[in-house]
């Protein structure tokens, strides 16, 4: 299997990287003004600076020897170079700045694409990947591809148009001598690429080592209170010093003969300029070469070198990018959540008739979750949904937020199919309030509006009181304006539980989703949220999902799952009269009193 | 900068040959332009064959030199770097696990983790590139210079004006785009936060229908993004061509100087085509040297993060008492009590320090005050109570009140800021850490687990525990039905954090890792809440049973899971608002009876 994997892998990388020099040539388009003039400031550059020992040469051949100069022709020529200098200059900034534009405008462009893929994706994508891996994706690979393709067009154009224009250069100062500096500088290239190719299982092992210790140090920092706590420390110090020793081993000889390529390279070019000053100097002997052409040629023998190495350090660099590009078009062509109809309706004036009739759906086509499920509710009723831990309370939210659409049969809102209607309506007609306490960073009103400048400070405050936030909210150093980071430091669970009722309070929707809405917060608390909230219920159609059954017992219809099964439907009585999973739920509760 | 020479004090040896070598390679290098005049002057002007075939010769054998010498100063250069960071890594991440809770919950895990390790990456890098590269290019600088005044005095002046204008041109547009490239790494930050959010919070924000102005957000940090990248790009992109200008400028002034001094007499061509080289030479060096700074200016801002860390000292002091013969007697005699309860008086008295445990309290809170920020609001104040051993004590009151404050102050996660905590008669902060964190055992309010097996993760406090006391943990934790059912048992593979483990699930096998310890303290900090009533009843009454009888204090949101404790503390607002049985309180504590109340109202 795994073979067959591989080639099945490496055919599909050959079209994606074809695809992804389409996709690539599509983001440079509308930049194209400014990659011609890149390219022709490139070639200005080049010549320029190919120009320049040329002058030069022709200056110094102009210096004989005492009482033998000409001091007029110098000065002329002298003109030009500065001129020539100053020119060269100009374009290479101006070449610079065209780079530097494209590079990070097209990277501007892939990733606002990434983030609008983002939010459409289907939830099952987010809730199946990692998110370091999206954001990597996001952040790391698209700077990776951007440093590769600035590097390509500062490198790799002005490297070829050397190299093209040197050979020129050299060809017309002298033939024999050109044709002897391109037979030996392959040589170099080919010291480059076996280094390479010896050193890529070193880094490999490198990476991988590297790996190891980073997912040791972030478990143990992230756990490092439950380290302190069972004294693991010296454990830890002890595992962490093993694969520290054989990094420290691996990376040694990676660096180490990684770093052979330049002396190696630099030794080639050596030889190369001996080469030619040798043969220069005998063709200079008997009269075939001026001295000042002996210097150019001796430059450019320099110049010519060099950028054959950095291309093949850019011709890597470019690999990388290539991968990286691949690996962000991968984010962006990934299949967005089912599109909206075109007659898509917008749900408005929400009565909250719910139904779900003859529902199928399950995570994964192999594990049957829910079958044939009906349900219906009417206006402002209230359903609650129980169970033990981990019976797949929140997949009946999922479906009804339309975060996952059903297998089969259909849900309805008011008589429609939610697939019918707009899912802004749709969830706007919800107000949501989620076990998982969810902040960004921002300040406490952001987080309370969600960005949404509508409201003004007496609504976010009279919000705030009704959730019983306030009157933390208000000890907080800057109150509504206090800076809270993302995972809410500082603020206690059932701090930030209120914040997120406070949100619901706020916008007022028509119906109500409450995941254990209340699980962190103190009874106390609690039961006056409680009572603010079955004021917000009232009237409005409302699904519960709570493990504590005293909150729920007087639900219209109360939904008990099991191992991801609704396997009883009632109001409290009729279940406790069942005698069933229910009752035993129900007892459970107030055993060992 | 010290603290690098702090870390490459073991590889001095190292550190000083690879820039040594280094040098050697460039003065050959430097010596490349006297031999090419040398064939110019002597061969060619001079019809001498002989002196061209040996000066080329002499080119071939300073590049043979210079690769071995090269090579020699690559090799010491990345064993120095390499093992100065394998050090500073492993000397930070000492540090870090040296922090407290307090320096934990300032710094916070994930910029800790990247700058154990993409940062210690830049440095290497950055070591390694300075020993090779950063004092190589000045030598060939000023070495270049120097090598002009050997040739001629005032052609050698030209190199005197250029080269400081070429340091002003390289620094100037390294210090005006340093803060630059932070505000750019700011900005990457921004789009990357957005970016986290945008999936972390992809429910909440798709339920609020928010998804196009988180999109704008973005778009907007995006856009600042894009503007600071072009503009430091811009002014760095202006090394290159104003050293290719000058450079150039400076050739030509030293032609035209040549071309005066050779016409008196007093300069030969040959002469001039070196001092031209060396020009040429300082260009390469130049804009190698520019390429150079970025990975420079990188290490360096990594070398500060680095060291920040560094600089935040944990601010708690060891104490001195070692107390493993003292817990071991505990253990044994909480053991012994269980079977043989009547026997106890006649065992006290005999050893000095059993007579301790049996009169002292396990815990004693002594007027004890903390606050997690300076100038904050004060967590918990004046709180005092003591816990005989054995004892079970419910820690119960609102959202904020100061429960799992209080209970964190017993292991001195926190040091409490007035007043005394005591363990067995003792300040706590006697005892040495690794005493402390031996008698009292923590199931924390969030359940983590680590990569490894079910059992690794169990016996992460006692590393010698037996087949027996692992069974009994998990019995005692209500987890062995379900790790039974694990393919491997207690050998099953838990995935980082506990993945592959349901709420629950890591929720007791937190527990079950606590239990082993068998510490005199036991602590649950709110750690059943995932568990389902049945379950959670079925905890309870096997920790009351637990053979080794700790002290154990329960912090818990519902009154059902601490009404059978000996002592109940009720905090309110980070003081004692009611203290005593469930029964007394009830009778005398009004916000008890409320909490109670509103979970059993129905029944009432």
């Amino acid at each position: 299997m795994g073979k067959e994997k591989e080639t099945t892998m490496t055919e599909k990388k050959n079209s994606a990287r074809k695809s992804t020099a389409v996709r690539l040539w599509k983001y440079l388009k509308p930049h194209r003004i400014f990659v011609l003039l890149s390219l022709l400031m490139a070639a200005v550059t080049v010549a320029g600076t190919l120009y320049l020992p040329i002058l030069m040469g022709d200056a110094i051949d102009c210096i004989m020897g005492e009482g033998q100069v000409d001091f007029a022709v110098i000065q002329s020529i002298l003109l030009l170079g500065v001129l020539t200098a100053v020119v060269t200059g100009l374009a290479q900034w101006i070449m610079n700045i065209c780079n530097n534009r494209i590079t990070f405008h097209v990277t501007r462009d892939i990733r606002n694409h990434a983030i609008e893929k983002i939010e459409i994706l289907p939830l099952k994508y987010v809730d199946g990947h990692s998110y370091g891996d999206v954001v990597s994706r996001v952040i790391a690979d698209v700077d990776q591809f951007a440093d590769g393709l600035l590097m390509g067009f500062t490198q790799f154009f002005t490297g070829v148009i050397t190299i093209l224009g040197t050979l020129g250069f050299m060809f017309s100062i002298h033939v024999w001598i050109a044709l002897l500096v391109v037979c030996l500088t392959p040589i170099s290239l080919f010291v480059a690429r076996f280094i390479a190719s010896h050193t890529y299982s070193m880094f490999r092992l490198q990476s991988e080592t590297r790996g190891e210790e980073t997912a040791l140090v972030e478990e143990m920092i992230e756990g490092q209170k439950v380290v302190k706590a069972f004294g693991y420390e010296y454990t830890a110090q002890e595992r962490f010093d093993e694969i520290n020793g054989r990094l420290r081993d691996c990376s040694l000889q990676a660096t180490f003969y990684s770093s052979l390529t330049n002396p190696c390279t630099r030794f080639v070019n050596s030889i190369v300029y001996a080469s030619v000053a040798l043969s220069g100097a005998l063709t200079a002997l008997s009269g075939g070469l001026s001295v000042g052409q002996l210097t150019v040629l001796l430059s450019y023998a320099n110049q010519y070198t060099k950028p054959f190495n950095e291309i093949s350090g850019v011709v890597t660099e470019l690999q990388n990018a290539f991968a990286c590009a691949a690996r962000i078009f991968e984010l962006i062509d990934e299949e967005p959540q089912t599109p909206e109809p075109a007659d898509a309706q917008t749900l408005t004036d929400v009565e909250g008739n719910v139904a779900l009739s003859h529902v199928h759906f399950s995570y994964q086509p192999d594990r049957k979750l829910i079958e044939d499920f009906n349900l219906q509710v009417e206006k402002g009723q209230r359903v609650a949904i129980v169970g033990p831990t981990g019976c797949g309370k929140t997949t009946i939210i999922n479906l009804l937020m339309r975060f996952y659409d059903v297998n089969a049969g259909s849900i309805q809102v008011d008589g429609d199919d939610i697939r019918h209607l707009t899912r802004h309506s749709l969830r706007d007609a919800y107000g949501m309030v989620l076990q998982d306490t969810w902040l960004k960073t921002g300040t406490v009103r952001e987080n309370i509006t969600l960005g949404n400048d509508s409201y003004t400070d007496e609504e976010i405050i009279r919000a705030a009181k009704e959730a019983h936030s306030y009157s933390f909210i208000k000890k907080m150093p800057k109150g509504l304006d206090t800076w809270i980071t993302e995972d809410g430091a500082g603020m206690s669970q059932g701090q930030k539980q209120l914040l997120c009722i406070t949100r619901v309070m706020l916008h007022v929707p028509a119906m109500l989703i409450l995941d254990e809405a209340t699980s962190s917060i103190d009874t106390r608390t609690e039961q006056k949220i409680q009572n603010a909230l079955a004021k917000l219920m009232e009237g409005r159609t409302s699904f519960i999902v709570a493990h504590r059954l005293s909150t729920i017992q007087n639900a219209d219809i109360i939904l008990v799952m099991k191992d991801g099964h609704i396997i009883e439907k009632g109001n409290h009585e009729q279940l406790l009269a069942q005698n069933g999973f229910y009752t035993e739920l129900y007892n459970s509760q107030f055993a060992n009193i | 900068m010290k603290m690098i020479l702090h870390f490459m004090r073991d590889y001095k040896k190292e550190s000083i040959l690879a820039p040594l070598f280094k040098m050697l390679e460039a003065t050959l290098e430097l010596l490349v332009p006297l031999v090419v005049a040398s064939i110019i002057d002597e061969g060619i002007y001079h019809d001498s064959r002989r002196h061209i075939f040996l000066m080329c010769l002499v080119l071939f054998g300073l590049a043979l030199i210079g690769l071995l010498f090269s090579i020699t100063a690559q090799y010491f250069a990345a064993k120095s770097a390499v093992g100065a960071a394998t050090a500073m890594r492993s000397r930070l991440f000492r540090h870090i696990l040296s922090f407290g809770y307090t320096e934990m919950d300032q710094t916070g895990s994930s910029t800790l983790i990247t700058r154990m390790t993409s940062d210690i990456n830049q440095v290497q890098n950055g070591i390694n590139m300075v020993l090779r590269l950063f004092l190589r290019s000045p030598f060939i600088v000023f070495g270049a210079m120097v090598m002009a005044f050997t040739i001629d005095v005032q052609a050698a002046l030209i190199f005197v004006v250029t080269i400081p204008l070429l340091s002003l041109v390289v620094f100037t547009v390294m210090g005006v785009t340093k803060p630059m490239y932070k505000k750019v790494q700011g900005a990457l930050d921004t789009i990357l936060n957005i970016t986290r959010e945008n999936l972390t919070g992809v429910r909440v924000i798709r339920a609020f229908n928010r998804e196009e102005s988180e999109k704008e957000a973005f778009f907007e940090g995006n856009d600042r993004l894009t503007a600071l990248q072009k503009f430091a790009g811009m002014i760095s992109g202006l090394t290159n061509p104003l050293t290719l200008v000058i450079i150039n400028l400076a050739i030509i002034v030293l032609i035209h100087t040549g071309a005066v001094r050779v016409n008196a007499g007093s300069l030969s061509q040959g002469e001039v085509v070196a001092l031209y080289n060396y020009l040429s030479q300082i260009l390469v060096e130049l804009i190698k040297f520019a390429n150079l700074i970025v990975t420079i200016t990188k290490a360096l801002a990594s070398v500060n993060r680095v060291q920040d860390v560094f600089a935040i000292k944990p601010a708690m002091q060891e104490g001195q008492v070692g107390f493993s013969a003292q817990a071991e007697s505990m253990r044994r005699d909480s053991g012994k009590r269980s079977v043989r309860n009547d026997a106890r008086d006649t065992d006290a008295g005999k050893k000095e320090n059993r007579k301790i445990t049996n009169v002292s309290p396990a815990v004693e809170f002594n007027d004890v005050s903390f606050r997690y920020n300076e100038g904050g609001e004060a967590a918990i104040s004046g709180i005092s109570f003591t816990a005989a051993p054995g004892e079970t004590i419910g820690i119960i009151g609102g959202t904020g009140a100061g429960k799992s404050t209080l209970v964190n102050l017993i292991p001195r996660f926190y040091d409490a800021e007035k007043g005394q905590v005591s363990l067995f008669g003792r300040d706590i902060r006697e005892y040495t850490f690794r005493e402390l964190r031996k008698m009292v055992s923590v199931v924390p309010q969030k359940a983590q687990l680590f990569a490894g097996t079910i059992r690794s993760n169990l016996m992460m406090g006692v590393p010698d525990a037996t087949e027996e006391e692992l069974e009994e943990a998990l019995a005692v934790s209500q987890s062995k039905e379900f790790v039974d059912k694990k393919e491997g048992g207690l050998d099953a593979y838990v995935e980082q954090g506990g993945r592959n483990l349901s709420g629950g699930q890591k929720q007791r096998l937190t527990l079950a890792r606590a239990l082993l310890k068998k510490a005199p303290v036991l602590i649950m900090d709110d750690s059943a809440s995932a568990l389902d009533y049945a379950t959670d009843a079925r905890l309870r009454t096997a920790i009351a049973n637990l053979k080794h009888q700790p002290t154990v204090f329960i912090v818990a949101q519902r009154a059902s899971s601490l009404m059978h404790a000996d002592k109940i503390i009720v905090l309110d607002d980070g003081k004692i608002a009611g203290m005593g049985s469930h029964e007394q309180l009830l009778a005398t504590c009004s916000i008890y009876r409320e909490i109670y109340e509103t979970q059993f109202k129905k029944e009432a």
